[in-house]
């Protein structure tokens, strides 16, 4: 196994999942056989191969289209939507949504 | 009404737009006579989460004030349109398919939909999706899945499963969906409409709901490859809210759709035909190939050598930013809050709760992909071949204007056949994939039935921001296979 149990419970915590067992369980196969697939990920040489994060346009289509316009003018426009926003959120005391306690003891 | 030999009698634009015109029916009426078809209709598809009677009323009723007064009518004046679930809509329920979010309203427009609404649309409803448009049945929503219309025990794809369902069963004259990986092109073949991928940027993102960033588009579901444009025309170009929309000029989509493909060279990929394609889906590719090739196309071998790790670096992309996207639903600001003594606890439970196991595999799968550790073998070496694949693409377009393939190995699968499978399910994303990673338009379109009746799609890519040419082969194969008048 690619995978123990302990992978699936460290990954779980940092991204704040709430997990039974069964889906420990499940998850821990399942992750293991995905990942068993994406090593063939490992075949290709990539060694000078420039990561991809975002599309560029001119490397994709052989042109050298500028497809991105200048960042805008940092400028405030006044926000219309709070209210609605925290009419609906699970607990809101205006105007701040109130969460329990930070700290855990 | 104008008809189509493939949908027939079926409401189109233009059809809608003479009978506004000419007075044989009233925006108000056609929209009434849709919400009537759906509500008859929707019990069993389950196509639709949410209907939108009161804003559709009303913008039906502007239009034919709008009629009366004798103004000139905008592009989509009283066209019932479909949003799916995950585009957000201003007092309409926004669910994104998951139980996170039963009860979210949206305070403001996506800017896809303020177009709409601009051009004249009268807004039918919000349709049924995978979770937070992850999967490819529908079979992940968390209000259960969507039935094909052609075939009702069959997935209608997805993620997009009820926009594509809705205008394959005529409960709505066109819709938009969502493509990550395949999510708008796959249900488009499964259900036989066309279902159009545009470029990365090229239309507005503000107000989707976030999936994978450098991945995710809009774009729509139609009967008709030109309706399909009518609808790119609306929602294309570059918005102030999201840095990612391209500057690009809008090209005049309808007017490219005449233009005579003769000379074109189509280039077929060979890697898009070896094992895993079904049978009777090579059968109905080839000859539509045949048919663009009877056009004047000249038909041009290609290899696409990355082809087939195109998978393994789409998911764990596509899964990296959605761990990161997905964080925003921790119960404290909108949605499920599942209460608890300390917020880390309320995160926790929350989200194991308010997520399908699903939208858990993909956050668990891209969280362990971004992990100390992880990131380099994973990660960056998924974002090094994503490069490797886009440069395929630029490479066959030094030879090609447009690349043809199956849109998905199959035809739509019965209901729960891959349901316990994630790894098959994943699988069968990959003939979508590649263009989803390259960012190139690409679109579906009906290229006829297998003997049991089910669609199969053909796929047309073309180059960054070239629609135009991707909808004018997608246009005449569709007249020249007498799909469409």
């Amino acid at each position: 196994m690619k995978i123990s149990r302990e992978d699936v419970l460290r990954v779980a915590e940092l991204a704040h999942l709430e997990l039974t067992t069964a889906e420990v369980d499940m998850y821990q196969s399942q992750l293991d056989q995905i990942l068993g697939y994406v090593d063939k990920l490992m075949q290709v040489d990539v060694a000078k191969v420039e990561p991809m994060s975002q599309v560029v346009f001119a490397a994709a289509s052989g042109g050298s289209a500028d497809a991105h316009p200048e960042l805008r003018e940092d400028v405030v426009l006044p926000c219309t939507v709070a209210e609605p926003i925290l009419a609906q959120a699970p607990d809101a005391a205006k105007p701040f949504f109130r969460v329990p306690r930070v700290i855990e003891r | 009404m104008s008809a189509t030999s493939h949908f027939p009698g079926r409401w189109t634009i233009p059809a809608v737009r003479d009978a506004l015109r000419t007075r044989k029916a009233s925006a108000r009426e056609i929209y009434s006579h849709f919400i009537a078809r759906i509500e008859k209709r929707n019990p069993e598809l389950n196509a639709y989460l949410t209907l939108s009677p009161e804003r559709g009323l009303a913008q039906a009723n502007r239009i034919d004030a709008a009629i009366a007064r004798g103004d000139e009518l905008p592009p989509l004046a009283g066209v019932p349109v479909a949003i799916k679930d995950v585009i957000s809509t201003t007092g309409i329920r926004t669910t994104c398919g998951s139980k996170i979010l039963e009860h979210y309203i949206p305070p403001f427009d996506a800017t896809a939909v303020e177009r709409l609404e601009r051009a004249g649309a009268t807004f039918l409803g919000k349709t049924n999706c995978d979770e937070f448009a992850m999967g490819g049945s529908n079979e992940n929503s968390a209000y259960g899945p969507v039935k094909n219309p052609v075939a009702l025990d069959h997935v209608p794809g997805g993620s997009s499963g009820g926009s594509a369902a809705v205008v394959a069963a005529d409960l709505a004259v066109v819709s938009l969906g969502t493509d990550t990986g395949g999510s708008i092109r796959q249900p488009g073949s499964f259900c036989g409409v066309p279902a159009l991928m545009p470029t990365y940027g090229r239309v507005s993102r503000y107000g989707l709901v976030a999936f994978a960033s450098s991945l995710d588009k809009i774009g729509p579901f139609a009967t008709t490859v030109s309706d399909a444009a009518a609808v790119l025309s609306v929602i294309a170009g570059h918005d102030r809210n999201d840095s990612t929309s391209a500057s690009m000029s809008v090209s005049d989509y309808l007017a490219a759709l005449g233009q005579p493909v003769e000379g074109l060279r189509i280039g077929v990929p060979e890697d898009y035909f070896g094992t895993g394609l079904d049978d009777e889906v090579r059968a109905k590719v080839e000859a539509a190939i045949s048919v663009l090739e009877k056009l004047g196309c000249k038909r041009i071998p290609l290899h696409m050598p990355h082809t087939e790790f195109a998978i393994a670096a789409y998911y764990i992309i596509a899964t990296a930013e959605a761990s990161s996207n997905l964080a925003r639903f921790d119960g404290v600001r909108y949605g499920l809050r599942v209460p608890e003594e300390t917020l880390g606890k309320m995160y926790r439970t929350t989200r194991g709760q308010g997520f399908g196991p699903e939208v858990k595999r993909r956050i668990m799968l891209g969280t362990y992909a971004l992990s100390s550790g992880y990131y380099d073998a994973y990660y960056l070496r998924a974002q090094r071949v994503r490069s490797l694949i886009a440069q395929d693409f630029a490479d066959a377009f030094q030879k090609v204007d447009v690349i043809v393939t199956p849109t998905a190995p199959t035809p739509a699968f019965r209901l729960g056949e891959k349901a316990a499978d994630p790894l098959q399910m994943y699988l069968a994303d990959i003939y979508t994939v590649t263009g989803s990673l390259a960012g190139v338009p690409g679109i579906s379109v009906p290229c006829g039935d297998t003997a049991a009746g089910l669609p199969v799609g053909l796929q047309i890519f073309g180059r960054h921001f070239d629609e135009a040419r991707v909808l004018q082969v997608a246009r005449s194969y569709e007249r020249a296979s007498g799909n469409a008048d």
